[in-house]
């Protein structure tokens, strides 16, 4: 369980994130959602302490991750980030391996390799292991960056918008893979995620943030309705039930 | 960028091959080419001993050797000290274009010794000991520049721009201070600062050696614990701290390491902006690798040999015309600029 409490961050007179009170659970899959500027990718970072927060308190199964050694919070949770720019010339299996670095410090043992190995293996990326990473394509790099977390091996695992920039192939590929990591590897995977639908189809809770607040949280067939959505995104929205999935569409 | 690119395309083709299970990892082909780059640059490294402990001795070995061989332990001690404080720093700062001197360390250093003399007078500073008087001035370098430059990068969130700018006004606000009391300080204190202050390639303060060397030793051991640390930090902050680095505790360990490593190189030479740069980028173009324990290798080795051959070019072939910091600076300054208009355009 991650307890957030009042967690409060502002820039100046703007407040971006404000008095956000949460627990998020230990298993399954939980989306964010909202429009931009709501504050969902800045409530992610405090939550893996790469923000600091004006005010209130992250708890990863009660520690406090603002105050515990970050080693300590490495090995509960993991954050994939918007892909930034990353200077280091390194291959897909390197970037792999310091997925290990919270357990190992830099020195590989026989278990580490091994997770190595099943995180390649499970991202589908063994044949591309010694490739550097900057002449992936886009949803390859995705892949070991997801590896990459995978490799670290924590229980919660946090995802800043992941889908960015794939087409539809990479990404159903990959919210299945995450769904999959839910499922039958025992993670909590909560991520940013800009299309309501792949939130609707893959996620056990939806939490919808707007203007800096969290205004609806449920099932997916709680927030997927015409009501719930209007009330996030402030636009007109029909919600269609398809083989048991529901699907909004918004594009008239 | 498209060139580059192919170019290691082509490189990386061969592990691939190589590599047939993927649970065994065997010793990578990048490790073998390491070897071989280290037993070259070891090999020059030799060669450029030999060559400025022999050239032109004329018969006078006991005269020349003892002061020659002290000549190259100065030139070795201050090309590792920059080079490894390059390379940490650059790794810290997240960019391959700043630098400590470019950004002001060694300018700090020079008006902290100023300071000093000023403060104490020139009666007290003449008596102390050389070298209290550096372990003084170290110590001062390492508080200050920690605490200022911890505050310069913040967050790590500053631009390139923004530190480039940041530098260049702290160099010049840091030379100016200098040159002020300079004016100001009477004509004995002035004597003594100079004697302290203003070490050159071809009047290398060797009082120091001992003492500069023991700091180096220190700053050495202390980069290659390191290494783990900073090879993650090589992936930038936000990687850094997912995987659970203590991010500000290891850029405070790490500014303390390159303030103490750029005391060493300018108090026995002086300040030489753009030799970190050069041996580097260097270091960086030959290993291609992110890896620290080979990077901070290499580049030591290329300063050194950089350092030795071409003071040896200075006295011999161009008969002391000139100063090694001049050319350094030189060739340094103009690879300087060719860094900033590639990145402007990248």
């Amino acid at each position: 369980m991650i307890t957030i409490d009042a967690l409060t961050k502002s820039y100046g007179d703007h407040v971006v994130v404000r008095d956000v009170t949460l627990e998020l659970p230990d298993a399954g899959v939980t989306s964010l959602i909202g429009p931009n500027g709501a504050g969902k990718s800045t409530l992610l970072s405090m939550i893996s302490r790469i923000l600091g927060a004006d005010a209130g308190t992250v708890a990863v199964e009660g520690v406090d991750v603002f105050k515990a050694p970050s080693k300590e919070v490495a090995k509960k949770l993991s954050i994939l980030r918007q892909d930034t720019h990353m200077t280091a010339r390194i291959t897909v299996r390197e970037l792999v391996e310091f997925g290990r670095f919270p357990h190992s410090h830099g020195r590989l043992t026989d278990e580490c390799r091994a997770a190595v190995a099943s995180a390649l293996d499970f991202c589908d990326l063994s044949d591309l292991a010694d490739r550097p990473i900057h002449e992936l394509s886009g949803g390859q790099r995705q892949r070991a960056y997801v590896a990459m977390v995978l490799a670290q091996d924590t229980r919660y695992v946090l995802l800043d918008e992941p889908l960015n920039n794939l087409d539809m192939v990479h990404a159903t590929e990959l919210m299945r893979l995450l769904r999959d990591l839910a499922d039958n590897h025992g993670k909590s995977v909560v991520l940013v995620l800009h299309d309501i639908n792949y939130a609707s189809v893959y996620s056990d809770r939806i939490i919808a943030m707007r203007d800096a607040a969290v205004v609806q949280d449920g099932t997916p067939a709680e927030v997927m309705t015409p009501q719930a959505l209007e009330s996030v995104y402030g636009m007109a929205f029909r919600v269609h039930e398809l083989d048991g999935d529901r699907v909004a569409a918004y594009f008239r | 960028m498209p060139r580059r690119e192919r170019a290691s395309a082509v490189v990386a083709s061969v592990p691939a091959t190589a590599l047939d299970g993927d649970v065994a990892v065997p010793a990578r082909p990048a490790h073998r080419r390491h070897l071989i780059l280290f037993t070259i640059l070891g090999l020059l490294l030799a060669g450029a001993i030999a060559l400025f402990l022999t050239w032109g001795v004329d018969g006078h070995w006991d005269f020349a050797l003892p002061r020659r061989l002290e000549q190259v332990a100065a030139l070795a001690i201050v090309g590792i000290a920059i080079a490894v404080s390059t390379v940490v720093f650059q790794t810290l700062t997240q960019n391959r274009i700043l630098t400590p001197s470019i950004m002001g360390f060694d300018a700090l250093y020079v008006l902290l010794a100023t300071t000093l003399v000023f403060v104490l007078g020139s009666a007290t500073a003449e008596a102390i000991n050389p070298l209290i008087m550096f372990a003084l001035n170290a110590g001062l370098m390492m508080g200050a520049a920690t605490l200022l430059y911890r505050w310069v990068l913040g967050g790590g969130e500053r631009g390139l721009y923004t530190l480039i700018l940041v530098g260049v006004i702290a160099g010049t606000f840091f030379g100016s201070l200098t040159s002020y009391m300079f004016r100001v300080m009477n004509p004995n204190e002035f004597d003594t600062l100079m004697d302290q202050l203003f070490a050159s390639f071809n009047a290398i303060d060797t009082t120091l050696l001992g003492l500069g060397g023991a700091l180096l030793l220190i700053g050495i051991v202390a980069s290659f614990r390191m290494v783990p640390q900073l090879d993650v930090l090589a992936l930038g902050r936000e990687r850094a701290i997912t995987l659970g680095l203590e991010y500000q505790r290891t850029v405070t360990i790490l500014l303390v390491i390159v303030a103490g490593l750029v005391s060493v190189s300018t108090a026995l030479v002086g300040p030489i902006t753009f030799l970190g740069l050069l041996v580097a980028n260097l270091a960086y173009q030959l290993t291609r690798t992110h890896r620290h324990t080979v990077n901070l290798i290499a580049a030591g080795l290329i300063a050194v040999v950089a350092l030795i051959l071409g003071q040896a070019l200075l006295q011999h072939v161009l008969h002391y015309n000139g100063t090694l910091s001049a050319i350094i600076n030189v060739v340094g300054g103009i690879y300087f600029i060719g860094l900033l208009i590639k990145e402007a355009r990248a």
